[in-house]
């Protein structure tokens, strides 16, 4: 279980463009790095990440190794109606993880 | 970083994401220092002018970059219902270089604006264990 | 392992500034790039919070053969824990000499939870400590006015004042008589313990005080200590006395 700090406004005004911000704690290991022995370490990227509003895919990003380690994506949306906003993630392992935010729009 | 295989240069990454259409360089607004503590996590910010209407909007924005092992960063997705193209993240440079930021609108141009950042060693480099 | 990459720039003269008078106290914080600033005053851009969080629910976590969380007896850490790590290291009635706020924790695990010690360094006890360092975060720094603890204070003075390893540098030459002054490509800070456990860019994880020590000790080319070794704890209580009156930044960012 990776922890993830995710924010969203609690409200906004209908139209509204709001700011949608995720932090993932993740190693995010490049693959191109050496451990103490001498051996490679072994790529572990987070790859995608999707952010749905209202069940739909507002946003999505494909990440590579020069994602810095806890990645921090900070993007937009206009704030349409009270919901749930969802967050996916998916390594490399295919591991997907979620989290979620409410927002009320007025 | 002792892979043998060679890197795409950055206009090799850059076509193979605009698929070899011409790149107008403007409408990308890129924040990124010029000079850096840490290469390890370095924030940038592109935001695109854009209205973002159903008709007129940006549909991806991506980052490459000329001198990490692999060239590209994120390619990000996006619609009018962002309301602003605005993306902001934190990348990892092994070494100062050039940073790209290209545009894809939704009537089919591409945008871009480049950086030079300069990445400044730590005083104590500690590589992976503390062992 | 670690290399320090600025030996040829440590020409240092002998002029010596002495202790820093407390009006020119300043956190490693205003040393710091504007954009890593800004990563660590916005919580929602702090990579430390993540450990910060996680520790938040390790706190309510039920461990060891006692089947107790740290929450059963201490209940809602913002009240409980509030301004303790400000005045750690502190006395240790059961060893008798000061102990800090990890060692602390970990004597919680294992005389009232039952449970085996976290390891130094480890992701569990690093993140236990941020969230009860957290607790503090604004408050000044208050070290502990017990006179039991002068004679270890003294000790980890003795240390800073010290010249050490091939460098033969003490961590006076640089952080009381060369602060500000760049060396390679940081800027020297005074070296206070402000925001510890904290995010180091370098590291791309939370670490110690003790972890950054060590770094400093290789950088000299001293011989460090083992995680958890009293010479740390004594150091440690040099310099949150040293960083009086600074406030407590857990979780900070470090480049
Ligand atoms: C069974 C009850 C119990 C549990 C469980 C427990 N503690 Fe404690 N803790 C105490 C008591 C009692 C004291 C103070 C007396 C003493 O010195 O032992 C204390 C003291 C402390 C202190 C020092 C406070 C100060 O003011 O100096 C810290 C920090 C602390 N505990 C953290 C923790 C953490 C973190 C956990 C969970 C990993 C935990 N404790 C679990 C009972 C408990
Ligand atoms: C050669 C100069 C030099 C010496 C000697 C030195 N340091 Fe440092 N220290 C630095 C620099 C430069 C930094 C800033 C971080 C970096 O980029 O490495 C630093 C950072 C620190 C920090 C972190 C401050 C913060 O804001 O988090 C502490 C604490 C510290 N040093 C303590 C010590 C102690 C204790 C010693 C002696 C054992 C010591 N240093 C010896 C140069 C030195």
């Amino acid at each position: 279980m990776t922890r993830a700090l995710v924010n969203v406004p609690k409200t906004a005004k209908r139209g509204e463009v709001i700011e949608i911000r995720a932090m993932i704690q993740h190693v995010m290991e490049t693959g191109y790095r050496e451990g103490p022995n001498g051996v490679m370490i072994p790529r572990h990227i987070i790859k995608r990440f999707v952010c749905k509003y209202g069940g739909e895919e507002i946003f999505s990003a494909e990440l590579f190794p020069a994602i810095a380690a806890n990645p921090f994506l900070s993007f937009s949306a206009v704030a349409s109606e009270s919901g749930t906003i969802t967050f996916e993630w998916t390594d490399d392992k295919g591991e997907t993880q979620t989290a979620s935010a409410d927002i009320t729009v007025t | 970083m002792n892979s043998n295989t060679t890197r795409p240069t950055l206009e090799q990454a850059i076509r193979s994401f605009t698929g070899g259409k011409q790149v107008i360089d403007g409408r990308v607004k890129f924040q990124i220092s010029p000079l850096v503590e840490n290469g390890n996590a370095v924030p940038v910010t592109v935001e695109v002018d854009s209205p973002m209407t159903a008709e007129n909007h940006v549909r991806r924005i991506a980052l490459f970059n000329e001198k990490n092992p692999q060239a590209d960063v994120a390619i990000f997705h996006l619609g009018p219902r962002a309301g602003r193209a605005k993306v902001s993240t934190r990348i990892r440079l092994a070494t100062s270089q050039a940073v790209v930021a290209l545009a894809e609108t939704s009537d089919g141009g591409f945008w871009s604006s480049k950086a030079n950042v300069v990445v400044t060693l730590a005083a104590c480099i500690e590589d992976v264990s503390q062992a | 392992m670690l290399r320090f990459v600025l030996l040829a720039a440590v020409a240092f003269s002998s002029m010596a500034r002495a202790e820093i008078p407390s009006k020119d106290k300043r956190s490693g914080f205003d040393f710091m790039s504007p954009q890593t600033q800004a990563m660590q005053s916005d919580e929602t851009s702090n990579p430390g919070m993540l450990w910060v969080l996680d520790g938040e629910r390790m706190w309510s976590e039920s461990q060891g053969k006692a089947e107790k969380s740290c929450a059963s007896c201490h209940e809602d850490a913002a009240k409980t824990m509030r301004g303790v790590a400000a005045r750690y290291p502190a006395f240790d009635e059961q060893t008798k000499r000061p102990i800090d706020l990890a060692g602390r924790i970990n004597r919680c695990r294992e005389t009232r939870q039952d449970a085996p010690p976290l390891a130094r360094e480890s992701n569990e006890l690093l993140t236990l400590s941020a969230y009860v360092a957290y607790q503090s975060h604004g408050m000044p720094i208050t070290p502990a006015a017990d006179r039991r603890l002068d004679k270890y204070r003294e000790n980890g003075r003795a240390w800073f004042e010290r010249r050490l390893g091939q460098l033969q540098l003490s961590c006076a030459s640089c952080h009381d008589d060369r602060w500000g002054a760049r060396l390679g490509g940081s800027v020297i800070p005074q070296g206070h313990p402000t925001g510890y456990p904290l995010y180091r860019l370098e590291w791309q994880a939370v670490g110690s005080l003790q972890r950054r020590l060590r770094g400093c000790l290789v950088g000299v080319r001293a011989e460090p200590f083992e995680y958890g070794a009293s010479e740390y704890v004594d150091i440690e209580l040099f310099l949150m006395s040293r960083a009086a009156g600074l406030k407590m930044e857990t979780p900070a960012v470090r480049p």
